[in-house]
């Protein structure tokens, strides 16, 4: 890949055909992690090495039957409750999610008042779950499947910025990266299975690095 | 980095928070985050000039967590699904 330039008042660059295939491999499985609905259950795709403490937002110790749970009405089975919310785009979760990956995308908006948190989710993750799927889309529709050039308007570059940043997230948390990431990375050994992840994560950074570059 | 956010004073400046702005938006770090990124994030969203940008993103990397907005509930509320959008760990808080 090369750097991003401007323009046109866009940005251009390159990816090879391998580039362009693990970005958009990445990039469907984070569509397909917005799309869970069973949030206990961890890609498997992603599952390329433990999961650090630390790594999730806070205020969550959600579960069935949690006792704040039981004067939440959405969780109940009231006739129509939950098509109504389907219906004004609400969602039913008042809680974080289980994977602590889907948690980083979608965290709480209040770190010590579960009862804010859980009423602010239910009015903005469904558009906040959906917006991160449209910017996904974007890029997979301006990155051609076999590489090649790519020319995006300033639009799309945020679009681009926008979603490289949640596969790093979703990567990152998988990986337990550190702020000493650099000093792991180089200290792996050649042998470990989260070596090629760990490189890719390395690679996605620069990408995006050279895409703020080019907008900034 | 883990953040220890029990060992981090909030900034005292009287430029971030007044009496009438009780809400607060705060922005906290993490170690997934590019710096450049963030910055470009706060020169976006709160058109804020690089310098500003620059040091609010040093201030969460640095203290743990930085003030970049104060005012209403509301809009403090629509400043983290905006950020929430883009990838940032932040949070409304209440000035007290």
């Amino acid at each position: 890949m090369d750097a991003f330039r401007r323009s046109n008042g866009g940005v251009r660059t390159k990816f090879d055909a391998p580039e362009a295939a693990l970005l958009r491999s990445l990039i469907e499985q984070v569509v397909s992690l917005l799309d869970d609905a069973d949030e206990g259950r961890a890609d498997p795709a992603f599952e390329t090495g433990p999961v650090e403490p630390g790594q999730v937002s806070p205020g969550r110790d959600a579960g069935p039957g949690h006792p704040d749970e039981i004067l939440d009405s959405s969780v109940h089975d009231i006739p129509g409750a939950a098509e109504l919310d389907a219906m004004m785009g609400f969602s039913p979760r008042t809680r974080a999610p289980l994977d602590p990956a889907l948690a980083r995308l979608l965290p709480d908006a209040y770190r010590d008042d579960p009862d804010a948190s859980g009423e602010f989710r239910r009015y903005t993750e469904q558009s906040l779950r959906s917006g991160k799927q449209e910017t996904a889309r974007t890029v997979l529709d301006t990155l051609p499947a076999d590489g090649g050039p790519v020319k995006l308007s300033r639009d799309q570059a945020q679009a681009w910025l926008r979603t490289l940043n949640d596969v790093r997230l979703t990567l990152g948390v998988r990986l337990g990266v550190t702020e000493e990431f650099e000093d792991e990375w180089r200290q792996l050994d050649p042998l470990d299975p989260r070596a090629t992840a760990f490189e890719v994560y390395a690679w996605l950074g620069d990408v995006q690095e050279s895409l703020v570059q080019a907008l900034s | 980095m883990s953040v220890a956010p029990s060992e981090v004073e909030l900034p005292q400046s009287g430029e971030q928070t007044t009496p009438d702005t009780p809400w607060l938006t705060i922005v906290w770090n993490d170690p997934i985050n590019l710096m450049d990124y963030v910055t470009y994030v706060f020169q976006t969203v709160f058109g804020y000039p690089k310098p500003k940008a620059r040091k609010l993103m040093l201030d969460v990397h640095h203290k743990g967590r930085a003030v970049v907005a104060a005012g209403a509930r509301e809009s403090m509320e629509h400043n983290v699904e905006i950020l929430h959008g883009y990838g940032l760990w932040a949070t409304v808080s209440s000035d007290s």
